[in-house]
Protein backbone atom coordinates (compact mmCIF):
# COMPACT_ATOMS: atom_id res chain seq x y z
CA UNK A 1 0.00 0.00 0.00
CA UNK A 2 1.17 2.95 -0.91
CA UNK A 3 0.71 6.86 1.26
CA UNK A 4 -1.95 7.98 -1.36
CA UNK A 5 -3.75 4.22 -0.81
CA UNK A 6 -3.72 4.55 3.08
CA UNK A 7 -4.73 8.70 3.03
CA UNK A 8 -7.59 7.22 0.75
CA UNK A 9 -8.51 4.32 2.75
CA UNK A 10 -8.66 6.42 5.72
CA UNK A 11 -10.68 9.28 4.50
CA UNK A 12 -13.03 6.94 2.40
CA UNK A 13 -13.88 5.18 5.73
CA UNK A 14 -14.92 8.65 7.65
CA UNK A 15 -17.02 9.35 4.55
CA UNK A 16 -18.94 5.82 4.32
CA UNK A 17 -19.33 6.42 8.36
CA UNK A 18 -20.65 9.28 8.07
CA UNK A 19 -22.48 8.73 5.28
CA UNK A 20 -23.96 5.40 7.60
CA UNK A 21 -24.68 7.59 10.42
CA UNK A 22 -26.47 10.11 8.37
CA UNK A 23 -28.93 7.31 7.21
CA UNK A 24 -28.95 5.89 10.97
CA UNK A 25 -29.27 8.50 13.56
CA UNK A 26 -32.45 9.22 15.29
CA UNK A 27 -31.78 13.56 15.55
CA UNK A 28 -31.93 15.20 12.21
CA UNK A 29 -29.80 17.99 12.73
CA UNK A 30 -27.30 15.63 13.61
CA UNK A 31 -27.79 13.65 9.78
CA UNK A 32 -27.17 17.13 8.57
CA UNK A 33 -23.67 17.52 10.23
CA UNK A 34 -22.74 13.78 9.52
CA UNK A 35 -23.61 15.08 6.03
CA UNK A 36 -20.90 17.90 6.16
CA UNK A 37 -18.15 14.85 7.68
CA UNK A 38 -19.16 13.17 4.72
CA UNK A 39 -18.87 15.84 2.01
CA UNK A 40 -15.44 17.17 4.05
CA UNK A 41 -13.69 13.50 3.48
CA UNK A 42 -15.02 13.21 0.06
CA UNK A 43 -13.43 16.38 -0.68
CA UNK A 44 -9.83 15.02 0.89
CA UNK A 45 -10.94 11.97 -1.45
CA UNK A 46 -10.70 14.39 -4.21
CA UNK A 47 -7.76 15.92 -3.44
CA UNK A 48 -5.95 12.62 -3.20
CA UNK A 49 -7.02 12.19 -6.87
CA UNK A 50 -5.39 15.21 -7.55
CA UNK A 51 -8.65 17.09 -8.59
CA UNK A 52 -7.73 19.83 -6.81
CA UNK A 53 -10.48 22.15 -8.46
CA UNK A 54 -13.29 19.89 -7.90
CA UNK A 55 -12.28 19.55 -4.21
CA UNK A 56 -13.25 23.10 -3.62
CA UNK A 57 -16.07 23.52 -5.63
CA UNK A 58 -17.30 20.66 -3.41
CA UNK A 59 -16.17 22.53 -0.21
CA UNK A 60 -17.62 25.33 -1.24
CA UNK A 61 -21.49 24.07 -2.86
CA UNK A 62 -21.92 20.83 -1.08
CA UNK A 63 -20.69 21.98 2.67
CA UNK A 64 -21.32 25.50 2.28
CA UNK A 65 -24.55 26.20 0.43
CA UNK A 66 -26.49 22.39 0.08
CA UNK A 67 -26.11 21.46 3.82
CA UNK A 68 -26.97 24.98 4.97
CA UNK A 69 -29.88 24.51 2.36
CA UNK A 70 -30.93 21.45 4.12
CA UNK A 71 -30.93 22.67 7.59
CA UNK A 72 -32.94 26.14 6.45
CA UNK A 73 -35.91 23.45 5.45
CA UNK A 74 -35.03 21.50 8.69
CA UNK A 75 -36.10 24.49 10.37
CA UNK A 76 -39.06 25.78 7.88
CA UNK A 77 -40.44 22.62 8.46
CA UNK A 78 -40.28 22.58 12.33
CA UNK A 79 -39.40 18.69 12.45
CA UNK A 80 -38.48 17.86 15.97
CA UNK A 81 -34.78 19.06 17.08
CA UNK A 82 -34.51 16.28 19.46
CA UNK A 83 -33.65 12.68 18.86
CA UNK A 84 -37.19 11.47 17.60
CA UNK A 85 -38.93 8.52 16.58
CA UNK A 86 -40.61 7.43 13.95
CA UNK A 87 -38.12 8.91 11.33
CA UNK A 88 -37.58 5.49 10.06
CA UNK A 89 -40.48 3.92 7.81
CA UNK A 90 -41.60 0.72 8.34
CA UNK A 91 -39.85 -0.83 5.89
CA UNK A 92 -35.86 -1.00 7.17
CA UNK A 93 -35.28 -4.69 6.75
CA UNK A 94 -36.19 -4.50 3.26
CA UNK A 95 -34.09 -1.48 2.73
CA UNK A 96 -30.94 -2.58 4.27
CA UNK A 97 -31.30 -6.25 2.26
CA UNK A 98 -31.73 -3.87 -1.17
CA UNK A 99 -28.51 -2.16 0.36
CA UNK A 100 -26.24 -4.85 1.16
CA UNK A 101 -27.44 -6.61 -1.87
CA UNK A 102 -26.45 -3.71 -4.02
CA UNK A 103 -23.07 -2.81 -2.37
CA UNK A 104 -22.20 -6.85 -2.71
CA UNK A 105 -22.79 -7.47 -6.24
CA UNK A 106 -21.27 -3.31 -7.05
CA UNK A 107 -18.08 -4.22 -4.77
CA UNK A 108 -18.01 -8.01 -6.21
CA UNK A 109 -18.48 -6.67 -10.16
CA UNK A 110 -15.97 -3.72 -9.84
CA UNK A 111 -13.32 -5.64 -8.06
CA UNK A 112 -13.06 -8.27 -10.03
CA UNK A 113 -13.12 -5.78 -13.21
CA UNK A 114 -10.54 -3.24 -12.19
CA UNK A 115 -8.15 -5.12 -9.83
CA UNK A 116 -5.27 -4.89 -12.44
CA UNK A 117 -5.79 -1.05 -13.03
CA UNK A 118 -4.00 1.20 -11.53
CA UNK A 119 -4.08 5.03 -11.48
CA UNK A 120 -0.49 7.16 -11.95
CA UNK A 121 -1.24 10.38 -10.03
CA UNK A 122 0.14 13.50 -11.23
CA UNK A 123 -0.30 16.53 -9.86
CA UNK A 124 -1.69 19.24 -12.42
CA UNK A 125 -4.29 17.11 -14.01
CA UNK A 126 -7.02 18.68 -12.31
CA UNK A 127 -5.82 22.54 -11.54
CA UNK A 128 -8.08 25.21 -12.00
CA UNK A 129 -6.22 26.26 -14.92
CA UNK A 130 -6.73 22.79 -16.71
CA UNK A 131 -10.97 22.65 -15.81
CA UNK A 132 -11.14 26.05 -16.68
CA UNK A 133 -9.32 25.41 -20.15
CA UNK A 134 -11.59 22.76 -20.38
CA UNK A 135 -14.96 23.82 -19.83
CA UNK A 136 -14.46 27.46 -21.54
CA UNK A 137 -12.91 25.42 -24.73
CA UNK A 138 -14.59 22.10 -25.38
CA UNK A 139 -17.50 22.45 -22.64
CA UNK A 140 -19.45 25.56 -23.44
CA UNK A 141 -22.70 24.55 -24.82
CA UNK A 142 -23.22 22.47 -21.94
CA UNK A 143 -22.10 25.16 -19.81
CA UNK A 144 -24.60 27.46 -21.30
CA UNK A 145 -27.23 24.77 -21.30
CA UNK A 146 -26.50 24.53 -17.21
CA UNK A 147 -27.11 27.95 -16.54
CA UNK A 148 -30.26 28.01 -18.48
CA UNK A 149 -31.66 25.06 -16.02
CA UNK A 150 -29.94 27.07 -13.04
CA UNK A 151 -32.28 29.36 -14.08
CA UNK A 152 -35.66 27.93 -14.41
CA UNK A 153 -34.68 25.76 -11.11
CA UNK A 154 -34.66 29.56 -9.61
CA UNK A 155 -37.79 30.41 -10.85
CA UNK A 156 -39.95 27.32 -10.09
CA UNK A 157 -38.58 27.78 -6.43
CA UNK A 158 -39.70 30.92 -6.67
CA UNK A 159 -43.17 30.16 -8.57
CA UNK A 160 -43.39 26.65 -5.95
CA UNK A 161 -42.74 28.82 -2.76
CA UNK A 162 -44.49 32.80 -3.92
CA UNK A 163 -47.16 32.14 -5.39
CA UNK A 164 -48.87 29.79 -3.41
CA UNK A 165 -48.21 32.19 -0.32
CA UNK A 166 -50.06 35.24 -2.28
CA UNK A 167 -53.29 33.07 -2.41
CA UNK A 168 -53.24 32.32 0.77
CA UNK A 169 -52.20 35.29 2.45
CA UNK A 170 -55.10 37.14 0.55
CA UNK A 171 -57.27 34.45 1.58
CA UNK A 172 -56.49 34.82 5.17
CA UNK A 173 -55.38 38.36 5.18
CA UNK A 174 -52.60 38.22 8.11
CA UNK A 175 -49.81 35.84 7.00
CA UNK A 176 -47.65 38.06 5.21
CA UNK A 177 -44.51 38.77 6.39
CA UNK A 178 -44.29 35.33 7.74
CA UNK A 179 -45.15 33.99 4.47
CA UNK A 180 -43.16 36.13 2.64
CA UNK A 181 -40.29 35.17 4.76
CA UNK A 182 -40.38 31.01 3.68
CA UNK A 183 -40.97 32.37 0.18
CA UNK A 184 -37.95 34.45 -0.39
CA UNK A 185 -35.42 31.84 1.17
CA UNK A 186 -34.84 29.07 -1.89
CA UNK A 187 -35.02 31.29 -4.14
CA UNK A 188 -32.33 33.55 -2.53
CA UNK A 189 -30.40 30.30 -2.46
CA UNK A 190 -30.73 29.28 -6.13
CA UNK A 191 -29.65 32.53 -7.18
CA UNK A 192 -26.31 32.33 -5.15
CA UNK A 193 -25.22 30.81 -7.67
CA UNK B 1 -2.38 3.97 -6.76
CA UNK B 2 -5.17 1.07 -7.34
CA UNK B 3 -8.37 2.10 -9.04
CA UNK B 4 -10.20 -0.62 -6.76
CA UNK B 5 -10.20 2.11 -3.80
CA UNK B 6 -11.85 5.06 -5.35
CA UNK B 7 -14.27 2.62 -7.10
CA UNK B 8 -15.11 0.53 -4.16
CA UNK B 9 -15.50 3.64 -1.85
CA UNK B 10 -18.44 4.76 -4.06
CA UNK B 11 -20.07 1.75 -4.34
CA UNK B 12 -20.54 1.76 -0.50
CA UNK B 13 -21.43 5.06 -0.62
CA UNK B 14 -23.92 4.37 -3.43
CA UNK B 15 -25.39 1.46 -1.22
CA UNK B 16 -25.45 3.58 1.99
CA UNK B 17 -27.93 6.15 -0.23
CA UNK B 18 -30.14 3.81 -1.26
CA UNK B 19 -30.73 2.12 2.61
CA UNK B 20 -31.29 5.95 3.55
CA UNK B 21 -34.03 7.09 0.55
CA UNK B 22 -35.91 3.23 1.01
CA UNK B 23 -35.46 3.76 4.78
CA UNK B 24 -35.69 6.93 5.85
CA UNK B 25 -39.23 8.86 6.54
CA UNK B 26 -38.90 12.25 6.50
CA UNK B 27 -38.37 13.92 3.27
CA UNK B 28 -35.68 16.23 3.73
CA UNK B 29 -33.47 12.57 4.90
CA UNK B 30 -34.72 11.39 1.86
CA UNK B 31 -32.94 14.44 -0.13
CA UNK B 32 -29.94 13.85 2.55
CA UNK B 33 -29.45 10.24 1.22
CA UNK B 34 -30.17 11.64 -2.75
CA UNK B 35 -27.28 13.45 -2.32
CA UNK B 36 -24.47 10.79 -0.77
CA UNK B 37 -26.10 8.66 -3.94
CA UNK B 38 -24.98 11.80 -6.50
CA UNK B 39 -21.09 12.03 -4.43
CA UNK B 40 -21.06 8.43 -4.86
CA UNK B 41 -21.33 8.72 -8.80
CA UNK B 42 -18.66 12.25 -8.51
CA UNK B 43 -16.20 10.00 -7.19
CA UNK B 44 -16.68 7.28 -9.78
CA UNK B 45 -16.15 10.39 -12.44
CA UNK B 46 -13.39 12.19 -10.99
CA UNK B 47 -11.27 8.57 -10.40
CA UNK B 48 -12.05 7.39 -14.10
CA UNK B 49 -10.96 10.82 -15.47
CA UNK B 50 -7.32 10.31 -13.87
CA UNK B 51 -7.46 6.97 -14.64
CA UNK B 52 -8.01 7.60 -18.37
CA UNK B 53 -6.01 10.91 -18.54
CA UNK B 54 -9.01 12.21 -20.70
CA UNK B 55 -7.41 15.26 -22.29
CA UNK B 56 -11.04 17.20 -22.45
CA UNK B 57 -11.55 16.47 -18.40
CA UNK B 58 -14.68 14.84 -19.58
CA UNK B 59 -15.10 13.50 -15.93
CA UNK B 60 -13.88 16.45 -14.07
CA UNK B 61 -16.56 18.43 -15.86
CA UNK B 62 -18.90 16.71 -15.15
CA UNK B 63 -18.37 16.01 -12.19
CA UNK B 64 -18.62 19.99 -12.02
CA UNK B 65 -21.82 19.74 -13.77
CA UNK B 66 -23.60 17.35 -11.70
CA UNK B 67 -22.94 19.32 -8.37
CA UNK B 68 -24.44 22.21 -10.14
CA UNK B 69 -27.60 19.54 -11.31
CA UNK B 70 -27.80 18.81 -7.68
CA UNK B 71 -27.49 21.79 -6.34
CA UNK B 72 -30.97 22.71 -8.47
CA UNK B 73 -32.09 19.89 -7.43
CA UNK B 74 -31.98 20.28 -3.77
CA UNK B 75 -33.09 23.78 -4.83
CA UNK B 76 -36.69 22.80 -6.20
CA UNK B 77 -36.66 19.94 -3.92
CA UNK B 78 -36.92 21.85 -0.51
CA UNK B 79 -39.29 24.28 -2.44
CA UNK B 80 -41.68 20.95 -2.85
CA UNK B 81 -41.02 19.85 0.38
CA UNK B 82 -42.26 23.16 2.30
CA UNK B 83 -45.09 23.33 -0.31
CA UNK B 84 -46.05 20.02 1.45
CA UNK B 85 -45.50 21.28 4.48
CA UNK B 86 -47.40 24.41 4.32
CA UNK B 87 -50.88 21.90 2.71
CA UNK B 88 -49.94 18.99 4.62
CA UNK B 89 -48.21 20.09 8.44
CA UNK B 90 -46.25 16.62 7.89
CA UNK B 91 -43.21 15.82 5.21
CA UNK B 92 -43.43 12.30 5.98
CA UNK B 93 -43.05 10.51 2.81
CA UNK B 94 -45.13 7.58 3.44
CA UNK B 95 -48.28 9.42 4.99
CA UNK B 96 -48.65 11.01 1.32
CA UNK B 97 -50.87 8.18 0.19
CA UNK B 98 -53.61 10.54 -1.73
CA UNK B 99 -52.99 8.71 -4.30
CA UNK B 100 -53.27 5.32 -3.59
CA UNK B 101 -55.90 3.03 -4.84
CA UNK B 102 -57.31 1.52 -1.44
CA UNK B 103 -61.33 3.02 -0.34
CA UNK B 104 -59.96 4.13 3.03
CA UNK B 105 -59.87 7.96 3.32
CA UNK B 106 -57.54 10.01 2.47
CA UNK B 107 -55.53 11.35 5.17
Amino acid sequence: MTTAEIVFTALGVVAVGAGVLVVTTRQIVHAALWLVVSFGALAGMYLVLTAEFVAWVQVLIYVGAIVVLLLFGIMLTRAPIGPGEGMDSGNRLPALAVAVGTAAVLVTLLVRGFKDARIELEPGGGSADALGEAIFREWVLPFEVLSVLLLAALVGAIVLSKGRARTTAAERGSAGPDAGARGSSPGSKGRER
Amino acid sequence: MSVVYPVVFSALLFSVGVYGVLARRNAILVLMSVELMLNAVNLNLVAFDVWLRDALHGGQVLTLFTIVVAAAEVGLGLAIVLLLYRNRRNIDVDRQDTLRETKQEAR
